[in-house]
């Protein structure tokens, strides 16, 4: 048996024992890596951020920055990991290192670190290169162009990166100042190898154990026998709980490496998605082959969230604020759910049955997120927040529209914060199907699709602000789209 | 370079001052090794760690606390509590703050502490303490207050002339009330502060403060000792922005206690959730005024109320107070000025200081009042802001000559230059014609800053500065760095002062034992004082080393000089002597090779109960003009393009300046749009809670606010004479800059509506807030807005 450890800044070092709420940040401070900082302890901050080594495909691998304050340590058993400190020394400076240093990118500097390790993974991203119109990024309009570097670096990056000293413009003109890694560079060599295996782990202290199983029968017959057990992928929800509401379970089980849910497959009639591949990997593995969830990808919580957070996640706790039912619903996908009798299909309009209630058993988990093909050609999404980068939404509506000669053929409209659960506006469908795509029937349907849920007010939004954001929606699509708009 | 600006501005040949340095950390921040307080608890043998137990009331007695089940935790030390105390419950000097409370003041309030040998454990006790409370009503709001009349401290009145007499005589008069929210500081690092106490029972606290004398003079008033037995330390702070003027003392204190008592080392560092609940914000405010305008346009009265939540004890709220009303006239000149200030006492932690001071308040009010009333008096608002500026030789409502005010009429025009005002004004207009849904709004706006403490006891600083014999130079001011480049600015002013090059310079961290007595660093006044105080010890050294070389180079020692690490005599030819040469000799003849230096701010005088005098030595001075655009749909909105000009005298490190510009901009911003504060003013068992308690609740700008495009200017020619190198303070004036943010938001709500409609803007104006004002201009009868009556209530408009 080996011992859990993993390999820190190209050192090995041994876990320890420790159950499934020592999160990797806590583990790093305590050996001495205090780069890393504490700023938020939820996910919001970045100020914790670290590189670990993810695959890119079987044979490679990238650089991928995650949040350390959410991730339990001992799902990081046989992995790698880089911090600030393995990136360079004083006197020997990273070259993201050195552009942040010269262009007055940190002030207090608590948050550098972590911009830091942000900052890097895009550095070393696989297929990052000068964009040819990226000349104009300061100067034109486009809001693509003056979130993409001329070096081809994606500003979204940083998008999980708090700092409230510098205003962020030197940060940005470092980021678009880095040049490619020389062929050299130890980092980038360390690419060229697969990404470590996901080692079956058993860790425990007094507080809890931590199991990462082999397969998903091994994961499955665990919670056949220990419905209680936490299933754990990102981390992303998981991690606050456990840091802000300080929420402890006696078994964690981490799912989040495991190859049957991980598929990814676009068939002729629909695309699986493994419910434990990160929206990361599958924004970059679908390329934009579903428009809708291109449009959701930039608005879901932050790139570092994005790299640990999943579909299965993101559905497995049925929170009504989740950016990605609103979508799915959309898309009209449906989940393979999964136990240690069998597997089960389930549409997502029928999963949901209650304030962060679904149909899933305790028994089960979700296997596979399934979208139906063809897509609908006309979608958006449309998220409401105080803030554009990273917050949550306090009303997201996702549109699916098929027009035959100028009339609703079909549309699915998928609602998020209106109510308990995620929701399908029924009523607001039914004003738009049959009818003409007019600024009349629009307007009438946008009455409907103003009384659908039942919004509260809280310390995101008013009712009232609900209420109009779901009526001038639909306008606002409608003004996006008025002959039918883009086809996918 | 400056010369004839007096010995204290004037820069030498080849100044280190005035280079384009990064910050001397920057290295150090990159590579994660810069330590912070609670960095140091890892590297701490057998620190302990400790927990608050928080009330879950607003307001209510403690009747009981049994700490007896906390004890049973394994792991537990320790609880302490009020009986622990040897000297005085307070966590202030103003005997209204128990470090312990019987009363419960606000929600979240801490009653007791719980030392662990790990913060689990000190977690896990704490849950188990059993308190009892007795809940009181409790006011949550400024309109609570004013109901039941609670205030605290001094109500203070600015005045000049007669403005009720001015408004009846106004050719328009116009009256409103705005309420100013709040602003959590949202440092990167929350508070920390790790106690440890040696074998003669002298404590020593590292603090994550931007006040160390101050936490010295509370831990030592806690332990019923005398300062000498405490020093405190900040290596750096991860921000301040005002948060760790007065707040990181009773949570210095509990460390130092709890220290005391087990002879171990504590830690004390607050998570998010415990800083955010615990500790104090920008004060809200809220403003009721009238205004008068003369046929011209002219500002010719103004008479308001500003009435701040100041929390559940005084803090600062009186100097922020003070502050506030010494700026309501901006850039402005106002012939005839009556405003009154008064502090609520309220069931909230206790607000406090944060960039601007009061400052942002004030100005606030007179460029709402601009931006509202504009379009009734018919004027575009840029103009009626030009129309109003002091002119050279007027003073202020409180009695300061407005020194420089040639220079608002300066930067307005060159920032209009260079932000092609006229020209995107036309594009404005042309691109709000074409799209029915989206708006576009373009505003520029003034800042005239106060730049010293109102308290004229605080403008004095020390510093102690060693040269050894190998040359090396060791600086000690009593100055913190919080990330605004104080320690890198000081060291170019050793340097220069000194005549030897950067690198041979080294600045120690901050320490009450090495500098006593030493102010706040606030009021953006760092530099200057700190400034002062280094280079006064620096020319003391300098001038007995000068003696020296003297003799060496043939040269009288007025004729000596130092630079980049040689010395050399006028008239000496090519002799010269290096600077570690000079320093080793120097010690052989037994020449004292250090110096402590001081600086006291002169000229300044104040008479706090008539509010007049002059408290400030100077003024600086900004404008800035930004874009934004608005989604009608959604009142969502962009920051298209900011440029700022701004007046930091003779930049002493102009990285390190335009930092501050850009990072107060962008703070000011995140006041002024999208920083929301919510509080439970329900009668539920949560009054008072505060509702936006995280990172994932109130959100902090990122990314997506800062300008695409984002231009600033350094105003040039600017030396200030009487301050350290020409230069001037910077950390404060450019948060107001966004004022032009709020204002441009104004212009782009306004499009939406009837011409002459004149839009009233929440504070923050959150996408939520500029929907409702959009929707009011829609909804706004065109008549109405062609007779110009608006939502400004202009009853009485001539």
């Amino acid at each position: 048996v080996v011992e859990p450890q993993l390999v820190v800044n190209g050192r090995t070092r041994e876990l320890g024992e420790i159950g499934g709420h020592v999160t990797l940040l806590e583990w790093l401070r305590a050996d001495g890596l205090t780069g890393c900082k504490e700023g938020c302890a939820e996910g919001e901050c970045g100020a914790c951020a670290v590189l670990v080594a993810r695959p890119d495909g079987p044979d490679r691998a990238c650089w991928v920055a995650i949040n350390a304050c959410l991730v339990p340590a001992a799902a990081f058993d046989q992995q790698e990991v880089v911090t600030a400190e393995g990136l360079g020394r004083p006197g020997q400076l990273h070259p993201v290192q050195r552009e942040m240093a010269d262009r007055g990118g940190s002030q207090c500097g608590y948050c550098t670190p972590g911009f830091i390790c942000s900052m890097a993974a895009e550095y070393y991203r696989p297929g990052r290169r000068p964009a040819p119109a990226a000349g104009a990024a300061l100067n034109g309009s486009g809001a693509a162009d003056q979130e993409r570097g001329p070096n081809g670096f994606d500003l979204h990056a940083l998008s999980g990166n708090l700092c409230r000293c510098t205003g962020y413009r030197p940060i940005r003109d470092a980021a678009y100042a880095l040049g490619q890694p020389e062929v050299a560079d130890p980092l980038l060599a360390r690419l060229a190898e697969p990404a470590p295996a996901a080692a079956a782990t058993t860790t425990s202290d007094p507080q809890g154990r931590y199991v990462r199983p082999t397969d998903l029968a091994g994961a499955l017959e665990l919670l056949a026998v220990r419905p209680d057990a936490r299933l754990v992928a990102g981390s992303t929800d998981w991690g606050v709980e456990l840091n802000i509401r300080h929420a402890r379970a006696a078994l964690t089980i981490g799912i989040d490496r495991l190859e049957e849910l991980r598929e990814f497959t676009i068939g002729p009639d629909r695309i699986d998605l493994g419910a434990a591949l990160s929206l990361s990997e599958i924004e970059t593995r679908l390329a934009g082959r579903v428009p809708l969830l291109a449009d959701l990808f930039p608005q879901f919580a932050s790139r570092l969230i994005r790299n640990g957070a999943t579909l299965g996640g993101n559905l497995g706790t049925a929170s009504p604020i989740g950016d990605a039912p609103p979508v799915l619903l959309a898309l009209d996908a449906w989940l393979v759910l999964a136990s240690a009798e069998g597997e089960r299909e389930v549409l997502l309009a029928d999963y949901f049955t209650g304030y962060r209630q679904s149909i899933r058993r305790p028994d089960e988990l979700i296997k596979t997120v399934r979208i139906p093909l063809p897509l609908a050609p006309v979608t958006a999404f449309h998220k409401i927040a105080k803030r554009r980068f990273d917050d949550i939404s306090s009303v997201a509506v996702a549109y699916a529209l098929t027009l035959e000669e100028g009339r609703v053929a079909s549309i699915r409209i998928g609602l998020g914060g209106v109510a308990a659960t995620p929701v399908r506006a029924m009523a607001a469908e039914e004003a738009l199907k049959g009818r003409p795509w007019t600024r009349q029937t629009v307007a009438a349907a946008a009455g409907e699709l103003a009384r659908a849920g039942t919004p509260i007010g809280d310390h995101r939004a008013s009712e009232r602000y609900r209420i109009a954001m779901l009526r001038n929606s639909l306008l606002k699509f409608y003004a996006e789209n008025p002959g039918g708009g883009r086809t996918s | 370079m400056s010369k004839g600006h007096g010995p204290l501005a004037d820069r030498p040949e080849r100044p280190v001052v005035g280079l384009e340095v990064s910050h001397e950390s920057a290295d150090l921040h990159v590579t994660g090794a810069a330590l912070y307080t609670q960095d140091l608890t890892g590297r701490t043998f057998g620190a302990l760690h400790a927990w608050p137990v928080q009330a879950p009331h607003a307001h209510a007695l403690v009747t009981s606390l049994r700490v007896q089940a906390a004890d049973q935790v394994p792991g537990v030390v320790r609880v302490l509590t009020a009986d622990d105390v040897p000297g005085l419950n307070d966590a202030g000097e103003k005997h209204d703050e128990p470090l312990f409370p019987r009363e419960v003041m606000y929600y979240g309030h801490a009653v007791c502490w719980v030392l662990g040998e790990t913060l689990e454990a000190a977690r896990q006790g704490a849950a188990r303490v059993e308190a009892d409370y007795e809940p009181l009503p409790a006011l949550i709001t400024v309109h609570d207050a004013i109901a039941a009349g609670s205030y605290q401290g001094h109500q203070r009145t600015v005045g000049r002339g007669d403005a009720a007499a001015a408004l009846e005589a106004a050719a328009h008069r116009f009256s409103g009330e705005l309420e100013i929210g709040g602003q959590e500081h949202f440092y990167l690092e929350t508070q920390a502060a790790l106690a440890l106490v040696d074998e003669n029972g002298q404590i020593f606290v590292q603090s994550s403060t931007q006040h160390p004398s101050e936490t010295q003079d509370i831990v030592a008033h806690v332990l019923g000792l005398p300062a000498h037995q405490v020093t405190v330390q900040c290596l750096r702070m991860g921000g301040g922005f005002g948060g760790k003027e007065f707040q990181p003392h009773g949570l210095a204190a509990i460390a130092a206690l709890g220290a005391t008592l087990t002879g171990r080392p504590v830690s004390l560092r607050l998570n998010r959730t415990q800083d955010i609940t615990m500790t104090g914000k920008r004060h809200p405010f809220f403003a009721t005024w009238e205004a008068g305008f003369d046929a011209d346009r002219r500002l010719c009265a103004l008479r308001a109320t500003l009435t701040s939540n100041g929390g559940w004890s005084l803090d600062l709220s009186e100097p922020v107070l003070a502050r506030a009303l010494c700026h309501i006239d901006n850039a402005y000149w106002i012939p005839d000025v009556e405003v009154h200030g008064r502090i609520a006492k309220t069931n909230r932690a206790s607000n406090t200081a944060f960039r601007g001071f009061g400052g942002p308040q004030g100005m606030i009010v007179i460029e709402d009042i601009l931006g509202r009333c504009a379009p009734a008096l018919g004027v575009e608002p840029h103009e009626l802001r030009r129309r109003n500026f002091y002119s050279p030789g007027q003073a202020t409502p409180y009695g300061q000559p407005v020194r420089h005010a040639e220079r608002l009429e300066a930067i307005w025009s060159l920032c209009l230059d260079r932000s092609d005002f006229a020209r995107r004004q036309a594009e404005v207009a042309a691109f709000n014609a074409a799209h029915p849904d989206t708006k576009r709004g373009l505003a520029i706006t003034p800042v005239k800053f106060g730049i010293s403490f109102n308290l004229t006891a605080f403008n004095q600083a020390g510093a102690l500065v060693h040269v050894y014999k190998d040359g090396s130079v060791l600086i000690n001011h009593g100055g913190t760095e919080m990330g605004q480049g104080l320690h890198t600015k000081m060291i170019q002013v050793a340097a220069t002062a000194l005549g030897v090059p950067m690198r041979a310079v080294r600045l120690a961290p901050t320490r009450t034992d090495k500098v006593p007595n030493t102010s706040a660093t606030a009021a953006s006044s760092g530099a200057d004082l700190n400034g002062g105080a280094v280079k006064n010890a620096c020319d003391q050294i300098r001038a007995r080393l000068a003696a020296v070389a003297a003799g060496r180079l043939g040269v009288h020692a007025d004729d000596v000089r130092f630079c980049d690490g040689v010395v050399t005599g006028l008239g000496a030819g090519d002799r010269h002597v290096a600077w570690p040469d000079l320093v080793r000799q120097a010690y052989h003849q037994r020449v004292q090779l250090w110096a402590a230096g001081f600086y006291r701010t002169a000229g300044l005088h104040w008479d706090a109960e008539a509010m007049q005098g002059e408290p400030f030595k100077y003024f600086a001075y900004g404008a800035a003009a930004a874009e934004v655009e608005v989604d009608g749909f959604t009142g969502a909105y962009r920051l298209r393009r900011a440029d700022i000009v701004h007046d930091v005298g003779d930049s002493l490190s102009p990285l390190i300046d335009l930092g501050q510009i850009e990072g107060g901009f962008v703070q000011g911003v995140g006041w002024l749009t999208l920083e929301e504060l919510l509080w439970d003013e329900s009668d539920g068992p949560n009054r008072g809670r505060l509702n936006t308690q995280a990172a994932s609740t109130y959100k902090i700008p990122s990314f997506s606010e800062m300008p695409p495009q984002f231009n600033v200017h350094l105003f040039e020619r600017a030396t200030e004479s009487g301050v350290v190198y020409g230069s001037k303070a910077v950390g404060e004036p450019p948060l107001m800059e966004a004022f032009s943010v709020r204002e441009a938001l104004r212009q782009a709500v306004g499009a939406f509506g009837p011409a002459g409609w004149g839009v009233e803007l929440g504070c923050p104006a959150t996408p939520e807030a500029v929907y409702w004002a959009v929707e009011a201009a829609r909804d706004a009868d065109p008549q109405a807005g062609a007779r110009r009556r608006g939502p400004v209530p202009a009853y009485a408009e001539a």
